[in-house]
């Protein structure tokens, strides 16, 4: 998001150290292997190592670069260092070609650095692959990658299907541990607040953490005040809305993956595709990027007539390539976000909306983007309508797939998309509320669909919670505490 | 090393107490049992403490019955029983330390061996990552307190490791009935053996908690896992019986349907490519196969590669439509894309008339003509052809728009002149080339007397 730029705000903390001490770490863990090494490096730390430390750095000391899954060739090193994240898969891969080595005759030496940390089930498989005693183990304790100013990622996509799906609590962890560090760094901290179970357990952890460590106050004045822990669950309504802002364009067409976006050759309409770093240190950027898709033109517009000559071009993209973007691309994505946003958000018709999700599904238009438009309908609807529910799921089998039978059972499982079972649908209160939203200018996401969909929210919460326990005991205790809060 | 062990150095006997008799006196013998009686049954603990040379747990637990001879009593140094005195001096006496030198060393050594910690602890040492034997919790109760411990932890790593060792030690029956009762820790053990691969495993432990529905989609996950399609059409047929709803067990049967379909029509169209006879195959060349993919691309395929066949053939448009119940709207809504991509405008047209009963065509588009023109203008339609639709749009704003968009000019003339636009009429009359006939339509209309303008 960067700053708003109030004059009286201080300044943000200097999250540089956070890179510079991740950094060390990892030069120092190759290290403990020396020689000449070949580096297996796993696909999604590849990018977050890129933001710490240039490839550069590693050169000095690596020989080849391996994406993990792929097989060594013939001529490679006598020693291999593999940079990964705790998974089974992984582990079976490194096993494999350890007890291939071993078949060949080959003796190599192996390293394996987890990233955050290891998990005791990856010594396990590689224990039963009997390759435990072939290599060594070491941890790489990455928590936190800073993506701009004021953002911090733990670079863990895996965290919410492992949490909310799975109800695997493995990273909870991980996440004391950012938070201990942040906290010895930029703390003490002051108040600590937190919506949900998730935040609760993390925060107890690190507590728990914290009294271990024995770290004094340490007098200095913190950094960092108060702490607000949310689970993403508590609000799943903003995270599926279509994004309207620059940036959330940008992410939604193209995909910001960890702070940056790779434009493929159809949009460069070269042969190259490039990779551009976004972030509040792109002056272009950084005043665009909060502003609404309709404003882009305009907006655009002016400023190249301003800055064309003094943008340096290779900060990123530059102003005549970010118009014509926005206005092929984003053309069409206008036109369909109109249509999207009306139905939808603004709690009109719900026959109107569901008559578009059909369309949408029909013209196989994109299967996130169908679904995302579902469970937006589902959430802000306190669930579908049975009759619905089940006609939309067997449109989107038939138009995406026969498999994604399994998708709509997780779906359901999470609470994202589900069936309406008899008598839940909106109250009056509700349906008033849905009122007020619809005097209000259409197009824009206004802070009344906010209070409808928290709103409706707490319903579905409530649900929920009652769906997850699958022996149903709880159903009675949840909704009775969500009608008292509510 | 365990107790058992021990019974390699001392005599073995079949007694199914853990005794063992330091003085030499076979177990069971009169003179043992005298002393056992004597000595009474309450020198604590514990058969836990399987590792001797380690000491002892120093934790409370279930003392064990009439056990005084436990091995871990002997090196308490509890000397509270008379009888025991005895056994210790037997201890000092005998050649037995020379066994087991090892026992002999002081209890303050122990602590850096595992057993010192209880569950909480030994909880909180694997929260740090360090590395804690598990082995020394035998009991059943034991196990348990481990877990329960470490869900309360919150740390899934260690929730994880401590059912990897309950799963090893204990008999699953055993295993499902205490997590039945315990959901984060189940939550974990499902999710471990998903990750594993543990199938068989996985689907005993939901059929034990009959979990049916999850046995079904779990097996049936299982499909994405097999590549060849012969392997997967057989294994979809076996899922059809499976514990699904009345739902979902349909969309099953046409998954195992569709894929069936395909492999037909696959293997034919690749045998028609090759023979290169069909002028479809040759001027469109197929880019991918058929297999695995969705209905409506496989419908789509249809209209494109087979549009004019019979509804006996399993390839043919409407055989797919009537076997899978394919909507009206969807199935207009492809086939006009089909059509459109081969620029077949007399197909289109075929498929939005209707004839009613008196012998009268009508146009009829279930998917609405804005969606018809936007196709066809995609697909780079001529005007003619595009704005015979583009007049059929019903919301005059958008057809408008969509008539001055595509340069439908006789359409945006007839709006116009239809809403009694004058102003707008004229301002066309630009957009038009000059002395074109659109130009003296235009003419003409606005020297109409007859129409009464509205502005």
């Amino acid at each position: 998001m960067a700053l708003a730029g109030r004059r009286d705000a201080p300044e943000p903390p200097d999250f540089g150290i956070l890179k510079r001490l991740a950094r060390d770490q990892l030069v120092y863990l190759l290290e403990q292997l020396p020689g000449k090494k070949d580096l297996f490096i796993e696909a999604d730390l590849m990018s977050p190592l890129d933001r710490i430390a240039n490839v550069s750095i590693l050169k000095h000391d690596v020989d080849k670069l391996y994406k993990v899954e792929t097989r060594p060739g013939p001529g490679a090193s006598d020693q291999f260092c593999f940079l990964v994240r705790p998974r089974v898969r992984t582990m079976r891969f490194i096993a494999d070609i350890v007890n291939a080595d071993k078949m060949s005759g080959r003796s190599r030496k192996y390293k394996i650095i987890f990233s955050p940390q290891k998990f005791y089930a990856c010594e396990m498989i590689l224990e039963e692959e009997g390759v435990f005693g072939d290599v060594t183990c070491d941890e790489w304790s990455f928590y936190l990658l800073p993506l701009d100013e004021d953002i911090i990622s733990m670079e863990l996509p895996e965290f919410f299907r492992d949490y909310f799906l799975e109800g695997d609590h493995r990273w909870i962890n991980p996440v004391a541990r950012a938070l201990q560090l942040l906290n010895s760094l930029y703390g003490p901290f002051g108040k600590t607040y937190g919506i949900g179970r998730c935040a609760k357990m993390s925060y107890e952890l690190w507590q728990d953490l914290e009294e271990e460590s024995e770290s004094e106050g340490q007098g200095r004045k913190p950094e960092i005040g108060h702490v607000f822990l949310m689970d993403r669950d508590t609000d799943y309504v903003t995270a599926l809305c279509s994004q309207v802002v620059y940036e959330g364009l940008v992410d939604d067409t193209f995909r910001i993956k960890c702070g940056s976006v790779d434009f493929g050759p159809d949009v460069t309409s070269s042969d190259k595709s490039i990779k551009v770093l976004l972030n509040s240190q792109d002056k272009v950027f950084s005043q665009i990027r909060n502003e609404h898709f309709s404003s882009m033109f305009g907006f655009l517009s002016q400023k190249s007539r301003n800055l064309q000559a003094q943008y340096d071009r290779r900060r990123g993209m530059d102003i005549k390539q970010m118009k014509d973007f926005v206005s092929q691309e984003l053309k069409g994505l206008k036109q369909e976000h109109r249509l999207l946003s009306l139905p939808l958000l603004e709690g009109f018709d719900i026959r109107e909306s569901t008559s578009f999700i059909e369309e949408h599904i029909d013209r196989q238009v994109s299967p996130i983007e169908s679904l995302r438009l579902m469970c937006l309908l589902s959430i802000t609807e306190n669930g579908l309508v049975p009759k619905d529910y089940r006609s939309l799921k067997t449109q989107y089998l038939q138009s995406y797939g026969p498999e994604h039978l399994l998708t709509f059972h997780n779906l359901k499982r999470i609470g994202l998309l589900m069936e309406q079972s008899a008598g839940e649908t909106l109250t009056a209160v509700e349906s008033k509320v849905s009122k007020l939203v619809t005097d209000r200018a259409a197009g824009k996401i206004t802070d009344a669909f906010n209070s409808l969909a928290r709103k409706s929210n707490f319903r579905a919460i409530s649900k929920k919670l009652g769906l997850v326990c699958p022996r149903g005991e709880l159903a009675g205790h949840s909704a009775h505490g969500a009608q008292s809060s509510a | 090393m365990e107790v058992n062990s021990l019974r390699d150095i001392v005599d073995d006997d079949d007694d199914d107490l853990e005794r063992v008799s330091w003085s030499g006196e076979p177990v069971g013998s009169i003179s043992w049992s005298i002393k056992e009686t004597a000595s009474g049954s309450t020198s604590s603990l514990d058969g836990r403490d399987s590792s001797l040379q380690k000491g002892s747990s120093s934790y409370a637990a279930l003392p064990k019955q009439g056990s005084s001879y436990s091995l871990s009593s002997l090196f308490k140094g509890r000397n509270k029983l008379s009888s025991f005195q005895s056994l210790s001096d037997a201890l000092t006496d005998t050649g037995v330390k020379n066994y087991a030198p090892e026992l002999r060393r002081p209890r303050a050594e122990y602590k850096d061996y595992s057993s010192d910690w209880s569950p909480k602890d030994t909880v909180r040492r694997m929260q740090r990552g360090k590395v804690c034997s598990l082995e020394r919790f035998r009991s059943l109760q034991d196990k348990l307190v481990l877990l329960d411990e470490a869900v309360s932890g919150h740390d899934g790593n260690v929730i994880t490791a401590v059912l990897i060792f309950l799963k090893r030690t204990l008999r699953r029956e055993i295993l499902f009935r205490e997590l039945e009762v315990r959901q984060v820790a189940l939550c974990h053990l499902i999710h471990f053996l998903r990750e594993t691969g543990e199938q068989k495993f996985l689907l005993d432990l939901l059929r034990f908690l009959d979990r049916t529905e999850e046995v079904a989609l779990s097996q049936y996950r299982e499909h994405l896992n097999i590549q060849d399609v012969e392997k997967r059409r057989e294994f979809l047929k076996g899922c059809i019986g499976l514990p699904f709803s009345a739902e979902d067990t349909s969309h099953i049967q046409d998954h195992y349907t569709l894929l069936e379909r395909q492999i037909i029509i696959e293997a034919n169209d690749r045998h028609l490519e090759m023979a290169g006879q069909s002028e479809l195959f040759r001027k469109y060349p197929r880019k991918a196969s058929i297999l695995n993919m969705p209905l409506v691309t496989t419908l789509f395929y249809s209209c494109f590669y087979h549009y004019t066949e019979a509804e006996g053939m399993f390839s043919s448009p409407t055989n797919l439509k009537k076997t899978f119940k394919i909507p009206d709207k969807q199935y207009v809504l492809t086939a006009l894309a089909a059509r459109a991509k081969l620029r077949a405008w007399g197909d289109v047209d075929a498929l939005l008339t209707t004839k009613n009963w008196l012998g009268y065509t009508k146009k009829k588009a279930p998917i609405g003509f804005h969606r018809v023109v936007e196709i066809l203008q995609r697909n780079n339609a001529p005007v003619q052809v595009l704005q015979e639709y583009v007049r059929l749009v019903e919301d005059v704003e958008t057809r408008l728009n969509l008539a001055t968009k595509y340069k439908c000019h006789d359409v945006v003339i007839e709006t116009y002149r239809d809403l009694k636009d004058r102003v707008q009429l004229t301002a066309y009359k630009c957009k038009v080339e000059r002395g074109s006939a659109e130009e003296e339509k235009i003419q003409s209309i606005l020297s109409n007397m007859q129409i009464r303008w509205k502005n």
